[in-house]
């Protein structure tokens, strides 16, 4: 069986039809799991406190807001390079979830940056970084709305997509590119003696799997109809020429 | 059962509220878009063969 096989928006929606509900299931059982265990059970941090529970929202939604950008990418380039509709549509399908989740990351530093740097918002350079990535996101998603022709529309925000590839990265790899500005460095490390406590890690990670499948359900769901919405329009011309 | 969440817990709990508000609007309306679109393309689809 082939990758490319998907591209075929009815072998698609077979495929995925099976898949949507057990991945939100699943995507439920590792967020309850997840965040139930950070927020009950995981200690204090030894410096901020109870403050440490919002890095299991915080986290996971940095790191899908950034993911999301760069799985937008990879359709985006399938489609200008190879024409597959649904790769395009799944581009498109994806932008919403991953504002919500860049909204969630802003949102929950400035909530934990209050108590910790005495200040909801600093032009540092992660912050800000993410701040363009999130108008980015909302200029991707104004762009699809606003060209009437659906290829055209995928042209166009197939190459907003690109350039705004260059303030995922920068978002991802601020901290290290400039050592300047409050936000810590990465919290997670391959490293054992830079890594977070086990304490704290290992109800991170769940939760960090809970946000990937509810991320892989809300794009399938959203592709699923995205291609139903195509096939209702070329319906609807169908009707119109007859 | 609740945790001791000290002087911090007005942001803690604020974080944890706001994010279930996202978690649920992005939820709630891909769920209604899924209906909604499903919907429609039985009525065209009805309509196409009955023409």
């Amino acid at each position: 069986m082939s990758l490319w096989e998907f591209a075929n928006p009815r072998k698609f929606m077979a495929t995925t039809d099976r898949l949507v509900v057990p991945l939100f299931l699943l995507a439920a059982l590792c967020l309850g799991t997840g965040l139930a265990w950070g927020f009950f059970f995981a200690p204090d941090d030894f410096r901020q406190g109870s403050t440490v529970r919002i890095i299991y929202l915080h986290v996971p939604s940095a790191m899908m807001a950034i993911n999301s950008w760069v799985m937008m990418l990879v359709a985006s380039l399938i489609w200008l390079i190879r024409r597959h509709h649904v790769s395009a549509l799944a581009a498109k399908a994806a932008a919403p979830v991953g504002l919500a989740m860049t909204l969630m990351a802003l949102f929950t530093g400035a909530v934990w940056g209050q108590p910790m740097w005495g200040s909801w918002w600093e032009w540092d350079p992660r912050l800000t970084s993410f701040l363009i990535l999130f108008l980015f996101y909302l200029g991707y998603i104004a762009l699809w709305s606003s060209v009437e022709n659906p290829d055209t529309a995928a042209d166009l925000t197939s190459m907003l997509c690109v350039v705004g590839s260059v303030f995922a990265l920068l978002s991802r790899y601020a901290v290290n590119f400039w050592s300047q500005g409050l936000h810590q460095a990465a919290s997670l490390s391959l490293d054992r003696d830079e890594n977070i406590s086990n304490a704290f890690w290992l109800p991170l990670v769940v939760s960090i799997a809970g946000f990937v499948i509810l991320f892989v359900a809300l794009v399938l769901l959203r592709t699923r109809s995205e291609i139903r919405l195509r096939r209702v329009r070329a319906l609807e011309l169908k009707e119109r020429i007859s | 059962m609740m945790p001791d969440l000290g002087a911090y817990a007005l942001e803690v709990a604020l974080a944890y509220a706001g994010s279930f508000v996202i978690l649920i609007v992005i939820i709630g309306l891909s769920v209604m878009q899924a209906r909604r679109t499903k919907r429609l393309l039985d009525e065209t689809e009805r309509r196409n063969s009955d023409a």
